[in-house]
């Protein structure tokens, strides 16, 4: 039967060894990974800019972005793509709420140069190399 | 009790009574949002009321393990808390700064970050804060000469709670950098030291509870804490499929977070079995019921709702999805909200000299939280069904798939306030129980008895 030292053995054994294997694998991720699948050359001032407004006004508090944040207003992964700049462009100098269907965004008003950053910024995210996401829908051509 | 500087717990404990009461407020606030009833925009967006519900959650549960920890330890070492004065400084102190930070999140003061969302300022200060706490609970075994497994668990998971906290403060220009590393705080926290801090607090319980010999309780703990660290720390992996990490996080991810599953099922097997074991029935058979509880509440949360959408295949899909939320609600409230609720329902009789613990207040307030929340997890398994169908499989537009949620909405608004009336009468037997009283001092043996 196991006793107590054997188990604080496999305690601390277990969380040594994988804690090691996570460091040097984080260390991998950081230092050559990320910076690859994002194509950290692509990030300009204004990307790096945009990101600092999407930091400050918590965007990802309704929004996802690469999956991550809340479900109340839609994914901006793609969106560069989806909507094109002009109409972002629109959507983040409105002066009144934007409201697709009635459900509100904050107004932010930002500037020209402001909306310019988070549009740089989401154009750079749409060309992360994300592993697949997000999949297009399967099952979009089975409908008639 | 056994000694005066335990009543500090009181006030801890207090603390997250207020503020879960505040966190739900917010919860309906976004749930109506959702319904499209959001009056409140102009002064609560949306964001701002997620803010508030999220981090409010964070800070009552920490508050709940500083309660735990400044009664547990003294009784575990035989040893008054050094510097109590400073203990009530110090929980004064994180009430001021979640007051400044929930204020703040109305004014647009923040950082866009899910969980993290205090500014960096206030970080320093939480920083301050959380040191000053590990001054008092490390200070307090230094000096006592016995320190028991149990403790020593408990206090090496606040410890590494709070050095885990670090790595969410640095600031990187890349998105991608930033999320990774928000990952080494909120999973390890949740999927890995705080699990150290449960399984201290459970095992003081069941020692407490079933009059299990500590020795057997304590080796299990090891095996289970040991089982959370081998499974939950590549298990990290599964927040870094799809969000600009290397793509090998798939594999490893995929088969650690797997395992993640394995702990959970420990914690809830051993309660269990222990339960099972003791000869000992304490009277306070309401702690008995959210001891039972939150070990297995959280393997089906955490544990099993984690596994449905862990594996990168389904994950695909569910990323960003109400499947999301579903999973997250159960596994914080069983894992640790039931948790704080069971160490609260012990520590009160103890200190205050009241026995108000088979009453039907508390046992309405289980059995309602417990079905509201369920009932809760219920709504947002079907939303999180319903969105991947319709948006991730067949490509519908996210908003046309938001009209189609409705319907869940009230279900979860519903359900919700059945949990809310379950909190709302656990609040009020906890002020019943009045305060802390010294007179309370060596009355906990009157409890122990069959």
């Amino acid at each position: 039967m196991l006793s107590k030292k054997q188990a604080l053995l496999f305690f601390l054994g277990g969380t040594i060894m994988f804690s090691i294997i996570f460091i040097a694998l984080s260390i991998d991720t950081v230092a050559k990974g990320i910076p690859q699948h994002t194509h950290e050359e692509n990030m300009t001032k204004a990307v790096v800019a945009g990101r600092v407004l999407w930091d400050e006004n918590n965007c990802m508090g309704c929004h996802t972005l690469m999956g991550e944040g809340a479900y109340y207003a839609p994914e901006l992964t793609k969106v560069y793509d989806r909507q094109g700049p002009d109409v972002i462009k629109a959507i983040l100098t409105s002066k009144v709420p934007w409201a697709p269907h009635g459900r509100k965004m904050v107004a932010y008003g930002f500037s020209d140069q402001e909306a310019e950053n988070l549009i740089a910024f989401f154009k750079w995210i749409g060309e992360i190399d994300l592993n697949g996401y997000p999949a297009p829908p399967p099952l979009k051509n089975k409908l008639k | 009790m056994k000694y005066k500087t335990q009543k500090v717990a009181y006030w801890a404990f207090a603390l997250s009574m207020l503020l879960i009461i505040l966190q739900l407020t917010y919860g309906f606030i976004q749930a109506f949002a959702h319904l499209g009833y959001d009056g409140l925009h102009e002064w609560i967006p949306f964001n701002t009321s997620m803010a508030v519900h999220k981090n409010l959650l964070v800070v009552w549960i920490l508050s709940g393990f500083m309660g735990a920890a400044y009664y547990i330890i003294p009784d575990e070492s035989d040893h008054e808390l050094i510097f109590p004065k400073l203990a009530y400084l110090q929980l004064a102190a994180l009430a001021v700064v979640g007051v400044i930070a929930v204020v703040g999140f109305h004014f647009n003061w923040w950082e866009g970050r899910k969980f993290l969302e205090i500014p960096r300022e206030l970080d320093f200060l939480v920083v301050v804060d959380v040191l000053l706490f590990l001054f008092i609970i490390l200070g307090t075994l230094w000096k006592a000469k016995k320190r028991t497994t149990t403790a020593m668990i408990l206090s090496v998971g606040l410890l590494a709670a709070a050095l885990l906290y670090l790595p969410g403060m640095i600031w990187f220009d890349n998105h991608a950098l930033d999320s990774f590393f928000r990952w080494w705080v909120v999973h390890l926290w949740v999927e890995g030291v705080w699990e150290l801090i449960m399984g201290g607090i459970l095992a003081y319980l069941l020692i407490k509870l079933t009059g299990v010999d500590r020795e057997v309780i304590e080796k299990w703990l090891y095996v289970i804490v040991g089982l959370t660290f081998l499974s939950g720390i590549l298990g990290t992996g599964h927040h870094y499929y799809y969000t600009g990490a290397p793509s090998y996080w798939l594999i490893i991810g995929g088969i650690f977070s797997a395992l993640e599953p394995l702990a959970f099922m420990g914690m809830a097997l051993f309660a269990l079995n222990m339960y099972k074991k003791g000869e000992k029935r304490h009277p306070n058979k309401t702690a008995i019921n959210w001891t039972l509880g939150t070990a297995i509440v959280s393997f089906a949360g955490a544990g099993l709702l984690g596994l449905a959408h862990t594996l990168p295949q389904v994950n695909l899909y569910t990323h960003g999805t109400f499947v999301t939320a579903m999973h997250g609600h159960l596994a914080f409230w069983g894992a640790y909200g039931m948790l704080v609720f069971a160490i609260i329902t012990y520590v009160m009789p103890n200190l205050t000299g009241r026995k108000l613990y088979n009453n039907s207040l508390s046992s309405y307030a289980f059995w309602l939280s417990l079905i509201g929340m369920l009932g809760m997890v219920a709504a947002f398994a079907a939303m999180g069904v319903t969105q991947v169908a319709l948006e991730r499989r067949l490509g519908m537009a996210f908003m046309d798939v938001q009209a189609e949620l409705k319907p869940h909405f009230w279900v979860l608004v519903i359900t919700a306030s059945i949990f809310t009336i379950g909190i709302l009468l656990y609040v009020w037997n906890f002020i019943k129980f009045g305060l802390p009283k010294d007179e309370a001092i060596g009355m906990e043996d009157k409890f122990q008895a069959i």
